[in-house]
């Protein structure tokens, strides 16, 4: 009798969220799969004949690249969220009374269009910008600088647009640690940077697990913050993609590229999980 | 007071699930009749004014549905998947016209100018065109052609064409349009080849021809490149005429130029899907827009050329006037226009990637 | 004192970030008021935008659409995400391991993508486009998001303490109410926050799966791109912030005020 209660709560449990992941992502997933091994027709449409071609072509120096590009952004993206992003959510967990506040405060600006955010910071960083206009009348500097369209303006607009990815699952972990540890640590005669580290740290790895999750693996296909603000001159492999489908009308290349693109980024995955975790000793997920 | 949260929480997704339910089927609900006054109008946001919507409506009694794409492609993967319904009336670029009505399903429907007694309006210069040359799909909407624009403080060398792009003196300095065709143009151009070229030879000329460029391009900009032109963040660039005259908004001082070896031009035309739900308002709306005054109303706001000979009379001199909005005939000799590249489209594709990847 | 001194710095670093986090929007909100068409170019003062916003029925429209899709996706995702959660971690079955795999796919998988292939799904299914196939799609990518973020909250829930209430004889589903629920909450909030700006700024899928009556408000910004971002928008931003901060101050004068 207990054993059909049990039974019937975990098929509600784990019912629905089976039935959407198989219908709605497995089905558009193995979809994929069968063209990426199609090939394109002169006119652009899919033809039908089964061929490995699209993966082979994958092995040139130039896609190679363009990977490895993206994930290198993806990578670079994370540590400074992470770096920038945990001293934050640990502070914001002492000011108990403006828990919403801050939560509220984080998410507000993202609450507003990020195309127009973005333009937002191209309007500051130009060469006749605010920023420079600052700067050259406050006399810090003889002739703008030339700050928009490079490398540092990218990682400016990632890690903004990123950052509440981060912070949100860090402050979640961070508030849910019980003081009481670190107090034990401290009277124990350890220092503050020994606590942090074997105390604070390994029981806070589950949010940051999380955390370089949500802002790693939209990284590495997120290309509209590369483009604007960097002026569109690194081929990463969101524009990759997006070309093949929207400029070649290669179809089954970009098939081919996205499964290559979501194997990567479940092999990262797996290691956040898997190895960080096994390092710190704690049960991540 | 957590079993009321509990509650309120199964309370919430049953009413969700069924509310996005009913909303889904209310809406598809209305949208099966013909003889509703509806028509579902697609294209570039804002690219048929407001006030050419409201004037539309106003006088028609006909509600307009006013849907969005970004680029030309989007529009014809969404086509493709609805079989060619949903949309009554398409504004689209000319190449595209001519992919949609090559396909062996043709998504477009044949247009009836005996129901759109504007038709006379339009300027036969334009009609007849490579992509339809019975304007059997298509009625012009507008023209515009890619032009180059700088600023003579900054940029101290004389311009006169494409080739002049080459020159080392503007290095780092360039902002191009982010549209492979576009640039792998200008190569072709300088090289004398047409910009539709499928040679493997030829496509590999110009790959060479743009490595010497790829130094003095410090922006590539499709839906504003203006903006760093007008930023500072670059000195001279390639851009469509209405984002041209965006730039001379900006900036009084910067210098248009149409180049020597002519300019790339871009019909945009008014189609009809195979399956749009309310032909007869479709072309309601598309009379309505040939009208001379709201012809000129719709060149007017979008900067671009007007293709009809009834505008004439309603044009404002400014207009008339602005040196990004209309070209002098003579370009019209020199004109350059966009085809599909067929099976040429991968070569375009690789040529393109390895290009921004230097 | 030390400790003063430190609280200083850490409310300092707090307020660094924040001012880096709203920096744009002295932009954006300085541009609703100008008098030029241009994000670009300041030339002078003007309301007109405001009054402009009010009457464009298209974009209101699809603002009300955008909020429609963000609130249906976001409240369907909290609850089967959480709900998922937790059976996954409770329960073993056959099969878990793919499902495990499959709910990082749509945070992993190109957008574009997505949308194509939801959209030839839809089109199979023969469903009409509209607000009811962008939910369906949203919520996918929705459910990630709070999942994993609910997933990390019970890494180290101690599943004792449930065990323990069961042997004192509460049901399963007192439990959950009392115990389980209220520790993750405050994950399933923070995951659902995520999901909902997520779904309110989506353009990609957005352009594949919607229909001609249900555009959604980031789509007809992208697209105003090509001829021109209308000031209009800043001055939407600007609103759209502006009564985010009251719905802020207003809960945060109701939960000071519980707390006396």
């Amino acid at each position: 009798m207990g054993k059909k209660k049990v039974d019937v709560l975990k098929g509600l449990t784990i019912g629905p969220i089976s039935f959407w992941m198989l219908f709605f992502v497995a089905v558009p997933l193995l979809y994929i799969v069968f063209i990426s091994f199609m090939q394109r027709g002169d006119d652009g449409s899919i033809v039908y004949i089964p061929t490995i071609s699209n993966y082979t072509r994958m092995a040139s120096s130039l896609y190679v690249k363009v990977f490895w590009d993206s994930i290198v952004v993806a990578f670079v993206t994370t540590v400074f969220t992470l770096v920038f992003g945990y001293p934050f959510a640990y502070f914001a967990t002492k000011l108990k009374k403006y828990k919403i506040a801050i939560m509220l405060l984080i998410m507000a600006p993202f609450l507003t269009n990020s195309l127009i955010r973005t333009y937002g910071w191209i309007v500051i960083l130009s060469t006749n910008g605010s920023l420079n206009h600052i700067l050259l009348i406050t006399g810090i500097i003889k002739e703008p600088l030339k700050m928009l369209y490079s490398y540092g303006a990218v990682m400016i607009g990632m890690i903004y647009t990123m950052f509440p990815f981060m912070v949100l699952p860090l402050y979640n972990s961070i508030d849910k640690l019980d003081k009481a540890y670190i107090e034990a640590s401290k009277d124990l005669g350890a220092s503050s940077w020994k606590t942090f580290i074997s105390v604070t740290l390994p029981l806070t790895m589950p949010g940051i697990v999380a955390g370089c999750i949500l802002v790693f693996v939209p990284s590495v296909g997120l290309f509209f913050i590369p483009d604007l603000m960097g002026g569109s001159n690194v081929m990463l492999i969101g524009n990759l993609i997006r070309n093949q489908f929207l400029q070649a009308n290669d179809w089954p290349f970009g098939a081919a590229l996205s499964i290559v693109m979501i194997f990567i980024s479940l092999i990262l995955i797996l290691f956040y999980v898997k190895i960080l975790g096994k390092k710190l000793d704690t049960e991540v997920f | 007071m957590l079993k009321k949260r509990f509650k309120a929480l199964i309370i919430l997704l049953t009413v969700s699930l069924m509310g996005s339910t009913l909303v889904g089927c209310s809406k598809s609900n209305t949208a099966k009749t013909n003889t509703e006054k509806i028509v579902n109008i697609y294209t570039w946001a804002n690219y048929v004014p407001d006030t050419v919507v409201k004037g539309f409506e106003k006088s028609t009694g006909i509600k307009v549905n006013y849907s969005n794409f970004s680029t030309n492609e989007e529009m014809l993967a969404k086509l493709q998947a609805a079989k060619g319904g949903q949309y009554d009336v398409i504004i689209c670029a000319d190449y595209m016209v001519q992919i949609m009505a090559k396909q062996t399903n043709v998504l477009l429907k044949p247009i009836d100018t005996s129901a759109i007694a504007n038709y006379k309006n339009l300027d036969k210069a334009y009609l007849s065109q490579y992509y339809d040359k019975t304007n059997k799909y298509s009625v012009p909407y507008s023209l515009g052609s890619q032009m180059i624009v700088y600023n003579p403080d900054k940029v101290k060398i004389d311009i006169k064409g494409i080739s002049d792009l080459w020159d080392p003196s503007l290095k780092g300095s360039e902002v191009l349009l982010e549209d492979s065709r576009s640039v792998i143009g200008m190569a072709l151009t300088k090289l004398g080849y047409s910009i539709n070229e499928t040679d493997p030879a030829k496509l590999a000329e110009a790959k060479a021809e743009l490595k010497k460029l790829r130094a003095n391009v410090k922006v590539f900009d499709a839906d504003t490149p203006m903006t760093s032109l007008i930023n500072g963040d670059t000195n001279i660039g390639v851009m469509w005429g209405s984002q041209a005259s965006a730039a001379l908004k900006g900036n009084s001082k910067f210098k248009i130029v149409y180049p020597k070896e002519g300019m790339q031009f871009e019909t945009d035309n008014l189609v009809i899907p195979v399956k749009a739900p309310h032909q007869q308002n479709a072309e309601k709306f598309i009379n309505y827009v040939l009208d001379g005054k709201v012809s000129s109303e719709v060149t007017t706001s979008i900067e671009y050329i007007n293709v009809t000979t009834a505008a004439k009379e309603f044009m404002p001199q400014s207009v008339l006037d602005n040196k990004a909005i209309y070209v002098p005939n003579e370009e019209f000799t020199k004109a350059k226009h966009l085809e599909d590249a067929g099976s040429a489209s991968k070569d375009y594709d690789l040529i393109w990637s390895e290009f921004k990847q230097q | 004192m030390d400790s003063k001194l430190s609280k200083v710095l850490e409310r300092t670093y707090i307020f660094c970030i924040f001012a880096f986090l709203y920096v744009p929007f002295a932009i954006i909100i300085m541009y609703s008021f100008n008098s030029a068409q241009s994000n670009v170019v300041f030339s002078g003062f003007t309301l007109d935008w405001y009054t402009k916003l009010f009457n464009d029925d298209d974009v209101l429209t699809a603002l009300i659409n955008s909020l429609t899709i963000a609130t249906l996706s976001t409240i369907i995702s909290a609850i089967i995400g959480t709900i998922g959660a937790l059976g996954l971690k409770r329960h073993k079955f056959k099969g878990k391991g793919i499902i495990d795999l499959l709910l990082y796919i749509p945070i992993v998988i190109p957008e574009i993508i997505m949308g194509i292939s939801l959209l030839v799904f839809f089109s199979i299914l023969q469903l009409d486009f509209g607000i009811f196939t962008l939910v369906l799609a949203h919520t996918t990518f929705c459910i990630p998001f709070v999942l994993i973020n609910v997933k990390s909250r019970l890494a180290d829930f101690d599943m004792s303490i449930e065990e323990a209430a069961m042997d004192l004889g509460a049901s399963k589903i007192t439990v959950f109410r009392t115990i389980t629920l209220p520790s993750i909450f405050p994950a399933v909030i923070s995951g659902s926050m995520l999901a909902f700006a997520l779904s309110l700024d989506d353009v990609i899928i957005n352009i594949f799966i919607s229909g001609p009556e249900s555009t959604t408000l980031p789509i007809k910004i992208f697209s105003m791109l090509k001829f021109g971002l209308s000031p209009e928008i800043n001055a939407l931003c600007t609103i759209m912030l502006l009564t985010t901060f009251v719905v802020l101050i207003l809960s945060q004068g109701i939960k000071l005020k519980k707390d006396k």
